[in-house]
């Protein structure tokens, strides 16, 4: 049953992206000053990477080895997501035999790895990028298309 | 105002149908659908109703267990290939929109008054080749390579395959393995029932004369006709997409010559090596939609309380339709089914102006309430959102169609 609330509202599957929703409400009250969207990266393919050049935006707020590791965390994560090897095949194969209804049950291993992605960008954010005013967004969210760093206006500079 | 609380399939943009509260995803004309449903179940039923019976009893009962079973798998990966996104791209949300704008005025600079900016294109290396990634107007992003818009379901899909009316649905990245397994396995299930089929009527006809056995067994001889004409298009549907998952090419590229002929430029995808191909292609990961579309949001929508307010709300529906009824300029040059369609242009740039001025909190939330005609004069520093009329390749594109 859904229950009713302010902020921080609990979906019928208490999904992980309301907990986020409600974190950017809160920021709200914070104005936004610009968005950064980091761009994907295909020179190996149609894999999803994203590109680690440091954003000019962003260098009066976060240091640029602080932020390509995170970039570099996010990629060797969707790697092990999408890596073609003995355990992917065989997940296949045993899936194609139940004509895919295992999926009804079991998470397919991409599926668990994003839900590590969604830890990994909230601990970054809570650690790294809230203080110092920016937030990440989960790139799953926007397609796995971009990943967007809102930068809000640094209200304790006195600007 | 009163807000409520809404899945977000319900405002997704594009042209698909959902069904189950959001878990079934389809395209809008499902007719050639419930045509395959009906042969696929009509020839099984006759078979299993008149043929298994007598085949189970003189031959082995493993041959209608046997098929019953490839009747199920032949259904799950029909209705797996129907019913799931096919790796649908969502379409950039306004400030992203905008950014991708900025970005592209700052690499074309500035552009003499009365010359068409260039085309939209941006150059990748893909694995040493040099791909180019268009822009599409629709979705206002850039497609990733492999991607394509469907102008039918009007979505940009990734690794666009091609869109199948038999299915009802796009076949891409996500469901391109269950619509092969489809195939293949209808394949195997229509050459079954067409081999016992025989088989059975030159046993009945040994035993009994052929003309008796007709007499017998009228009902399933309509079905064996068609049976044997789409023996031959299944098969050969079948070999063609093997021979494609063999290159790691889309239906898509092959028709466009990508990777063929003069263009010279090497498939940037395959792994060289037929094996590696078909496992990435048919064995790799399960792609997760990206769509997510059960998410809750909210909905603000404006509900007339009293008489008075009644008004405001007809005259935004008076609006409405009379850009309805006044639609502004298309193409009507015939487009390929998977060339992007530049209708959606203009009215959306009234639609991103008004979001953009009204900067509520950043969660997606694509109203579907008429969006007046007239553009929000509060935008400053935004640059003109382009349409395909102001970009030079997409007008040489209309201009040759047209001819």
């Amino acid at each position: 049953m859904e229950r009713a609330g302010t902020h921080g509202e609990m979906t019928l599957t208490g999904e992980k992206r309301d907990w986020t929703h409600s974190l950017q409400d809160m920021r709200q009250q914070a104005a936004i000053a610009a968005k950064v969207f980091i761009q994907r990266d295909y020179t190996n393919g149609t894999v999803c990477q994203f590109q680690t050049k440091f954003p000019s935006e962003l260098e009066t707020r976060i240091d640029k080895q602080q932020f390509e590791e995170t970039v570099r965390t996010l990629n060797n994560l969707y790697a092990e997501a999408e890596k073609l090897g003995g355990s992917s095949y065989l997940e296949g194969c045993l899936a194609c035999l139940t004509a895919y209804t295992i999926f009804l049950c079991m998470e397919t291993h991409y599926e668990k790895v994003l839900k590590k992605i969604a830890k990994f960008i909230q601990e970054q954010n809570d650690k790294i990028y809230a203080p110092r005013g920016l937030l990440l967004t989960d790139p799953i969210e926007r397609g796995l298309r971009v990943v967007e760093v809102t930068i809000f206006e640094d209200r304790s500079l006195g600007r | 105002m009163m807000t409520r609380k809404v899945r977000k399939w319900e405002k997704l943009p594009g042209k698909n149908t959902f069904c189950c509260d959001g878990r079934v995803m389809m395209a809008r004309q499902k007719g050639v659908f419930y045509l395959t449903l009906f042969l696929i179940v009509g020839t099984c039923s006759l078979f299993f109703a008149f043929e298994c019976p007598y085949l189970a009893i003189h031959l082995s009962p493993a041959i209608p267990v046997f098929a019953i079973l490839l009747f199920f798998f032949v259904m799950a990966m029909l209705l797996r290939t129907s019913f799931s996104d096919p790796g649908v791209l969502p379409r950039a949300l306004p400030e992203e929109a905008t950014f991708i704008e900025m970005e592209i005025e700052a690499t074309n600079g500035n552009v003499p008054a009365g010359q068409r900016p260039p085309p939209r294109i941006r150059n990748v290396q893909i694995n040493g080749q040099i791909v180019k990634l268009k822009y599409c107007y629709t979705c206002k992003i850039f497609r990733p390579p492999r991607a394509s818009h469907c102008s039918i379901c009007d979505n940009c899909v990734d690794r666009f395959d091609h869109h199948c009316p038999w299915v009802g649905n796009c076949v891409g990245k996500r469901n391109y393995r269950y619509f092969y397994l489809f195939t293949l396995s209808l394949s195997l299930l229509t050459i079954y029932i067409f081999t016992f089929n025989i088989v059975h009527v030159v046993m009945r006809s040994v035993n009994s004369g052929f003309v008796k056995t007709l007499q017998d067994t009228p009902g399933t001889y309509p079905f064996m006709l068609v049976c044997f004409f789409t023996l031959w298009s299944v098969v050969g549907l079948t070999g063609f997409h093997t021979y494609l998952i063999s290159l790691n090419q889309t239906t898509n590229e092959d028709i466009k010559g990508s990777w063929s002929g003069k263009n010279r430029v090497q498939n940037p995808y395959s792994h060289k090596n037929i094996i590696n191909n078909c496992c990435e292609v048919l064995c790799g990961p399960a792609y997760p939609s990206v769509l997510d579309r059960r998410g809750l949001m909210r909905d603000d929508l404006p509900v007339p309380t009293s008489a008075l307010s009644i008004v405001p709300g007809l005259w935004l529906l008076l609006e409405s339709s009379y850009g309805a009824m006044f639609p502004l300029q298309k193409t009507t040059a015939p487009l390929i089914p998977n060339e992007h369609t530049p209708d959606d242009a203009k009215p959306s740039m009234a639609d991103s102006a008004i979001a953009h001025a009204e900067k509520r909190s950043p969660s997606p939330r694509e109203e579907k309430l008429p969006s007046l005609p007239k553009s929000s004069p509060t935008l400053t520093k935004v640059p003109p959102l382009a349409s395909p009329e102001t970009d030079a390749e997409a007008s040489i594109i209309a201009k040759d169609k047209a001819l």
